[in-house]
């Protein structure tokens, strides 16, 4: 099954690398990583979506704590959370064609934010379902190329996604 | 008052209390070695090959407790290193290694003796940095010392590039750690403290799993005074032999593959496993659907991935082997467990049965457990113990028993041989009032041979004793039981080691029956400085009892019984 993981990792060079290795060695493939600076400039976030048997991922989660750079990690697959994925798609489009297409887009409420002669660049936000849908409806015009920003989640609510604070003992296993 | 990123490094390790590092130096060291001259306090150790230094640094390591340092230069010094990171990370080892790195502006350039370091050494370290400014140095230092030291121990590397030791530095002052993501855990949860006492305070079959952790946590002591006090045996795994005396009456000596058949016995009949600071490796757990089916297992470990990786438990309590077991301590009332201790004492007389030492006839051949059996008499159990890896390491783990910790040192986790003259070596540096023997084979001998100059430029003081059997013995042993004695590229045509020995100015003995055994031992312990001893031994003889890989812990091929062996 897909799990999606939240990590809070320290903003300095090779961090990627030392988390994409956990995964790399024990054969995993990332569906999806999106990667940015939080509002503390010496911290970024990564989204990391990944599939895999519930046991090998809670390995995984502990591998990632474990690394020095790795500030904190949480799997927040099944519990609430916002899940959001950013797709730039670039369908072809004849002007005949361009209203059809701009009506799909706002039922998903997607934004066409570039139009050329024969072609139209379509933003959408939203979950990986509704991305897929939109492309389903686009793919018969003619998509050239699609772009994804990948996954980025928060939990619901109050909750941080920190269960512990730099010079606070580690939590329990 | 301004100084070169090589001058801040080398006062960094001074503050962290190292007199003596390991290496050999190179172009993108040359400016750390330069100013290595201005601190007469470092004892430098010049090896021969960088794999030397790097298994000195942890044999020091070991022995001491304290970091160990090797250094090494860019390119091959530094990959040189790599078999020795990786011994040290497999088996949570303190070192801090250095490497050289080309200037900063020519990273990922190909330039002269450059190589990914940092990524070459990702996987096998604890932690790992690049330096490419002096004002990282002292930080980077303190940093690396501490992570190496702290938690579960193991290795961490500094990649150094050279513009960043000449450059200069106005930030030399002591830093405090600043490592947003790193607390390595101390007390469990006390919920799970109370459930596991339920469970020691309700076994009727425990035993104690001593693990390596037992003795980096310096929780030997303490975890003796349970055992006694709650009849408790204790077995051990190959890296804490010694963590309780080897002759105390609860000890059940070493655990898996290669331990005794009583230990394994009693381990597949517990019903309850306590296990503090070890990691169930395959070599101690055997086939994990039938281990130790009836016992509840309560976990101690620092590492939380080591929980539920290979065996499940029913109680993880995260933390220092010590702190918990200090915490656990006051909730166990004392206890007897005479029945089960009676059973294992049976087991344990039918094993000493087939022990080959107790059986006549052996017509002065050369066995290497009547060696190590010899050794360990004369010694008193008290010299410390390097080997290399194979048979010899597993007859050594079974013939010499230690009394205390630190006393057995051994490549477990990475089974790299080669590993036992150098570890010696930097183990009788950590040591230097101890006797230090190195046990080793005549295949990883010579994987290191070359560290003998290094022994004897150093004039140290250990006594190397190989167990010839013109094989390699472990890979002809498994050729013989599981390969239907299809020996395949294990005969090995050795060069005359007391020649070897000669030309470095080594006193040597050549021992070829067992009536020579105690003097050759006797000329060693008592002619100063490096000796060695070739030990002639039967070619042919197989390390008993043994668990085939995936078998049953309980389903060992055992020792021919006297009666078997007519």
């Amino acid at each position: 099954m897909q799990h999606t993981l939240i990590a809070l990792v320290e903003n300095r060079p090779g961090v990627l690398n030392r988390v994409a290795s956990l995964f790399r060695r024990r054969n995993f493939n990332i569906e999806s990583l999106a990667v940015g600076r939080t509002d503390n400039p010496e911290i970024s976030r990564m989204t990391i979506v990944i599939e895999g048997e519930p046991v090998e991922t809670a390995r995984i989660e502990a591998n990632l704590v474990k690394l020095v750079n790795i500030i904190d990690v949480q799997d927040v697959t099944g519990q609430p959370a916002i899940a959001r994925d950013l797709a730039l798609i670039k369908v072809k489009a004849q002007p005949s064609q361009r209203a059809e297409i701009t009506a799909l887009a706002e039922i998903f409420r997607a934004r066409v934010v570039d139009v050329a002669p024969d072609s139209l660049i379509i933003e959408i936000t939203g979950t990986e379902d509704k991305i897929e849908s939109l492309n389903e409806l686009l793919r018969p015009f003619g998509i050239l190329e699609m772009v994804r920003a990948g996954q980025v989640a928060m939990l619901r609510g109050g909750a941080t996604g920190v269960r512990h604070t730099p010079g606070v003992e580690a939590r329990p296993f | 008052m301004k100084k070169t990123g090589a001058e801040v490094l080398w006062e960094s390790i001074i503050r962290e209390g190292v007199d003596v590092l390991f290496g050999l130096p190179g172009g993108a060291v040359i400016p750390a070695f330069d100013a290595m001259l201005n601190y007469p306090k470092l004892h430098f150790v010049l090896v021969r090959h960088e794999q030397g230094a790097a298994m000195m640094a942890d044999g020091y390591a070991r022995a001491s407790g304290k970091v160990g340092v090797a250094i090494a230069t860019s390119g091959p010094g530094a990959t040189n290193l790599v078999t020795g990171i990786h011994i040290a990370s497999m088996d949570s080892s303190p070192v801090v290694f250095i490497t050289g790195q080309v200037a900063s502006n020519l990273l990922g350039s190909d330039a002269f003796q450059e190589v990914d370091m940092t990524g070459i050494s990702l996987p096998i370290t604890k932690h790992n940095f690049l330096i490419t400014s002096p004002d990282e140095v002292a930080q980077t230092v303190h940093e690396a010392f501490y992570i190496a030291r702290s938690g579960r121990p193991g290795p961490v590397l500094i990649d150094f590039c050279k513009d960043a030791q000449i450059a200069k530095t106005e930030k030399i002052d002591p830093p405090e750690v600043r490592l947003l993501g790193y607390h390595p855990p101390l007390h469990a949860a006390a919920e799970k403290l109370e459930r596991a006492a339920e469970l020691i305070r309700a076994a009727k079959r425990p035993v104690i799993f001593a693990g390596h952790g037992v003795e980096i946590s310096g929780a030997a002591k303490e975890v003796q005074k349970f055992a006694e006090r709650t009849n408790t045996p204790v077995a051990m795994t190959l890296l804490s032999l010694g963590a309780i005396p080897s002759s105390h009456p609860l000890s059940l000596g070493m655990m898996g593959m290669h331990g005794e058949a009583f230990c394994n016995l009693a381990i597949q009949q517990s019903d309850l496993i306590i296990a503090l600071g070890m990691r169930f490796d395959d070599r101690v757990t055997g086939n994990l659907k039938t281990y130790a089916p009836m016992a509840a297992k309560i976990h101690v470990e620092i590492d939380p991935t080591e929980i539920n990786k290979i065996v499940i438990a029913d109680v993880a309590l995260v933390g220092d082997v010590k702190t918990v077991m200090a915490d656990l301590d006051p909730l166990i009332p004392n206890a007897r467990h005479d029945d089960w201790l009676s059973q294992i004492t049976e087991w344990r007389k039918e094993t000493d049965q087939r022990d080959i030492l107790g059986q006549p006839g052996t017509n002065g051949k050369l066995h290497v457990p009547q060696i190590i059996s010899d050794i360990w008499k004369v010694t008193k159990g008290e010299a410390l113990m390097v080997t290399d890896v194979g048979q010899h390491q597993m007859w050594t783990a079974q013939y010499y028993q230690p009394e205390k910790p630190y006393s057995f040192i051994t490549s477990g986790g990475a089974g790299s041989m080669g590993f036992g003259l150098p570890a010696a070596i930097g183990a009788k540096f950590a040591k230097p009032d101890r006797e230090v023997w190195a046990i080793v084979g005549d295949g990883g001998f010579q994987m290191t041979q070359a560290e003998l100059s290094t022994a004897v430029q150093e004039n140290i003081d250990i006594k190397i004793a190989i167990m010839n059997n013109h094989f390699l013995g472990m890979v002809r042993q498994w050729q013989e039981f599981f390969f239907e004695k299809r020996y395949s590229a294990v005969h090995l045509k050795n060069p005359d080691f007391g020649k070897i020995a000669e030309a470095h100015g080594i006193p040597t003995r050549k021992v070829m029956t067992s009536g020579e055994i105690h003097s050759a031992v006797e000329f060693a312990r008592k002619t100063p400085g490096p000796v060695l001893l070739d030990f002639h031994v039967e070619q042919e003889e197989a390390v008993y009892p043994m668990v085939p890989t995936g078998a049953d812990l309980h389903q060992m091929i055992r020792r021919p019984s006297p009666e078997e062996k007519e």
